[in-house]
């Protein structure tokens, strides 16, 4: 398992050059479009939430590293803010209507929707999530 | 993300092209506030050319829905089509917007 590595502050502003490097790495593995889409949103899900909630006093860096894993493209995405599970948080209510629908939760509701697998761990500091996309299965409905 | 505003007889026609992320979103929503706050209250916002949405887009999309609610107006999307569409379905974004096949058919529809 190789995994290419992009590091960077965490800060919205660098999204598109991430963008840029996991697309590139999913494209070698050679991942199919649409799950590459889904990782896509995944990925900025993921990424957002660090820039906005894994340093609440001063700044840090957010760390992505992909590759394959087997049969399967791996996205992992490591910040060394204090421990947090981002996946505990509960889904939103997607039924509710216009003025009653908040939009807090829906980022970590399409990590899961759109990866085939998706997990959290804290390792040596850091808060590491982990997907993973397989070749076969779409995540997209 | 590119933004193009067309003014039109019944409404103010919004046509966005590219990704509507967590950089990008926030320019949606000042257009939009802008138009709003000089008296515009109905839209259709066409997403024909829309590569890409998250839910910072959709969240932009909610706030600027919702501020155009207590005013009175309103706001209707069109071609809203492939990926783009599969992300409204999964958030449920699908039936709290109206939700038209073109901008014609939107502009129709407010009349």
């Amino acid at each position: 398992m190789t995994f290419d590595t992009f590091r960077c502050p965490a800060n919205v502003a660098r999204l598109d050059e991430l963008v840029a490097f996991v697309e590139a790495c999913a494209d070698r593995f050679g991942l199919a479009t649409k799950k590459k889409f889904g990782l896509l949103v995944a990925l900025e899900e993921a990424f957002v939430n660090v820039c906005h909630y894994a340093y609440k006093e001063g700044e840090g860096d957010v760390s992505v590293g992909c590759g394959a894993d087997g049969d399967a493209f791996v996205v992992e995405i490591a910040d060394s803010g204090a421990a947090f599970d981002v996946l505990s948080l509960p889904d939103p209510d997607t039924t509710a209507d216009l003025m009653d629908r908040q939009i807090g939760g829906l980022g970590v509701y399409f990590i899961r929707s759109l990866t085939d697998q998706v997990s959290y761990r804290r390792e040596a500091g850091q808060n590491i999530v982990r997907m993973v996309f397989r070749h076969t299965e779409e995540p997209l409905q | 993300m590119t933004i193009q505003t067309t003014k039109e007889s019944n409404a103010t026609v919004v046509t966005i092209s590219g990704r509507m992320d967590a950089m990008t979103a926030p320019e949606y929503e000042k257009t939009l506030n802008e138009f709003i706050a000089s008296g515009e209250t109905s839209f259709v916002v066409d997403f024909q050319g829309l590569d890409y949405i998250s839910s910072a887009g959709l969240r932009a999309l909610l706030a600027t829905a919702k501020l155009l609610k207590t005013k009175g107006g309103q706001i209707l999307l069109s071609n809203v089509l492939g990926t783009v569409r599969e992300v409204f379905d999964i958030s449920g974004f699908g039936t709290i917007f109206k939700i038209k096949d073109s901008v014609a058919d939107a502009l129709a529809d407010i009349g």
